[in-house]
């Protein structure tokens, strides 16, 4: 037990009639961070309100840290930090009131709270506009803030819902940053997010969710190498060359889009895929006007994990 | 967890505190509003049918009691406040003593309303509004004041948990107005029409005031009112408390 940071066996949640939770299971090894990759409304953020005791499960066994999330919710509290998916600070008062309080509420006592606040607006660059209303905040700076104060205590488990949904790429980037950082300190992370690529960057093993319930599970790599890894897309001049170009391209699992002139493969080995389409199409004399390789997405993981891929290539 | 009560319930008070500090117009146009009613009332709009003597004298313990009753505004709006931007969420998620957010809200919004009282007393004094009774007597005007206050923010606990939203709040609002207004804090009943006399006499609201004016030793006061000023907001707290406590618990489900 001691090496699972998170233990959730048959969790349900229902909304009136609609399951959130539909018998979700999940294993974190400690100091590992996980990333639970799915659309919206496929129960990311009920997971994590579940897991934080914001949110009392209707069924199934959940335990933090070891411990229960409904009968033991306060040992679980001083064990978890939370980013949610909107900005839980109070907007009026300045960051470092913020994390002061926050501080306070963990009963670091007033000093420490104080050297608390003052060490992490350094650690996250905000030093400088501490006193400033948290409503004049940017959308990264605001998210910076949201996750120092999700870091008071030094928490056991993290978790960050959606940490990056609703910024600029540099948000972004900042972000991913401070998230990277935290890494190799024991912390162990539960990151929910939309997008592959985040899960991808950060996360050591990843659960796909999709109608509150775990459809795949494993490291970035064995999903994407079960959704046939990079693709390329091949930009046509002329939509009625896509045929030909099909049948000669050195290509397998090929999906047509006409009104873009657009094919789309999966590739194995990324250069000598990108260098054979490119000879192919000079020798047929076939005009390209664009031939790109780029990471599968997470429609595509999507689509190939609820098995619908087949589809799209047969209407394509 | 019970061992952090007191002080996690003063870091709350502290919090809100701090707001103030950092936003004092805004506190200052709330002990103002009271202020700028008494004077609107009271010489502009020139009211007080029926009232023996000074309206003054009939007005300003009616305004006492007024403000006490809008206080259920601020409150609901500053709880809603708090749910919509998730900062509860945070408080929730935090080791911290259960009852702490209420306590802290509750705190903040009774001091707000005693410097409110002293305000508009103060003004009152400057115009010329004398208090004819004892000094125990009037700490227990004020004591009723305050009583009928918590009562109102209890109620407005509740209300802000049950709408959930700020857009909710404009709603109820509108309610608060008429049920301030449908009282004798402005004007006799005896001289509104007989439903709504009998209504007037009702509110709560109209036994804090008269039994402010009696205790202020107002001349031509009713007496007799003081018992009804202690059960009735005690009744609504004896209610609205444990409604406002388990909704509060319940945002977990
Ligand atoms: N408070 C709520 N009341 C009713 N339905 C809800 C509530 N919260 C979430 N849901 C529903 O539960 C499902 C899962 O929502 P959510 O956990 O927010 O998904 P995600 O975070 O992955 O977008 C959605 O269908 C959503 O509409
Ligand atoms: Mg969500």
């Amino acid at each position: 037990m001691a090496d699972t940071a998170i233990t959730v066996d048959g969790a349900e949640k229902r909304y009136g009639g609609k399951k959130a939770l539909d018998g979700l299971d999940l294993r974190v090894a400690r100091g590992t961070v996980h990333g639970v990759l799915g659309p919206n409304g496929a129960g990311k953020t009920t997971l994590v309100r579940v897991l934080s005791t914001l949110l009392r499960p209707d069924a199934g066994r959940i335990e933090v840290s070891g411990h229960d999330v409904v009968r033991e919710a306060y040992a679980v509290r001083l064990r978890i930090g939370l980013l949610g998916q909107h900005a839980a600070l109070d907007e009026e008062l300045g960051g470092r009131q913020n994390l002061e309080l926050f501080g306070r509420l963990h009963h670091l006592g007033a000093r420490r709270a104080r050297a608390r606040a003052d060490e992490l607006l350094e650690r996250f660059d905000l030093a400088d506009t501490g006193r400033k209303a948290v409503r004049q905040y940017s959308g990264g700076m605001r998210r910076r803030l949201d996750l120092a104060a999700s870091l008071i205590t030094e928490p056991e488990v993290l978790f960050l819902d959606e940490p990056t949904t609703g910024l600029d790429p540099r948000g972004r980037a900042e972000v991913w940053d401070s998230v990277r950082s935290l890494v190799g300190g024991g912390t162990t992370v539960l990151l929910t997010t939309q997008y592959l690529e985040e899960a991808d960057q950060l996360a050591d093993r990843i659960s796909v969710v999709d109608a509150g319930r775990v459809i795949a599970e494993g490291t970035a790599d064995e999903l994407k190498a079960e959704t046939g890894g990079d693709r390329i897309d091949v930009v046509l001049r002329e939509a009625g060359q896509l045929g030909a170009a099909v049948a000669l391209l050195p290509l397998t699992g090929v999906t047509v889009d006409t009104d873009r002139r657009l094919l789309s493969a999966p590739v194995t080995d990324r250069m000598e895929a990108l260098s054979g389409v490119v000879r192919a199409l000079q020798e047929a004399g076939i005009e390209a006007e664009d031939v790109a390789l780029r990471r599968p997405t997470l429609d595509e993981v999507f689509l190939h994990l609820t098995g619908d891929d087949r589809r799209v290539k047969e209407a394509a | 967890m019970t061992a952090y009560a007191l002080t996690d319930s003063w870091t709350m008070t502290r919090r809100e505190l701090a707001r103030w500090a950092r936003q004092p117009v805004q506190l200052v146009v709330n002990l103002i509003f009271p202020v700028m009613l008494l004077l609107m009332f009271g010489y502009l709009i020139g009211g007080g049918r029926g009232v023996n003597g000074e309206y003054r004298d009939y007005l300003i313990p009616g305004m006492l009691a007024l403000t006490m009753a809008f206080g259920l505004e601020g409150t609901m709006i500053a709880v809603t406040r708090d749910l919509d931007k998730g900062v509860i969420d945070r408080f929730r998620s935090m080791p911290m003593a259960d009852g702490a957010v209420l306590v802290g809200r509750s705190a903040a919004d009774m001091l707000q309303s005693a410097m409110a009282l002293v305000v508009l007393i103060g003004v009152g004094a400057a115009l010329g509004w004398r208090v004819h009774g004892g000094p125990v007597a009037f700490l227990g005007a004020v004591g009723l004041l305050l009583l009928f206050r918590f009562a109102m923010l209890w109620i407005g606990i509740y209300l802000a948990l049950v709408a959930g939203k700020p857009e909710m709040v404009q709603a109820v609002q509108i309610l608060v107005w008429p049920i301030g207004f449908l009282s004798n804090a402005l004007a006799l009943p005896d001289t509104m029409p007989g439903w709504l006399g009998t209504v007037v006499e009702w509110n709560p609201m109209s036994h804090t005031a008269t039994a402010v004016r009696d205790l202020f030793g107002t001349p031509g006061a009713e007496s007799g009112h003081v018992g009804a000023a202690l059960v009735w907001p005690l009744a609504l707290l004896a209610v609205f408390f444990p409604l406002a406590v388990r909704r509060f618990g319940r945002l977990s489900r």
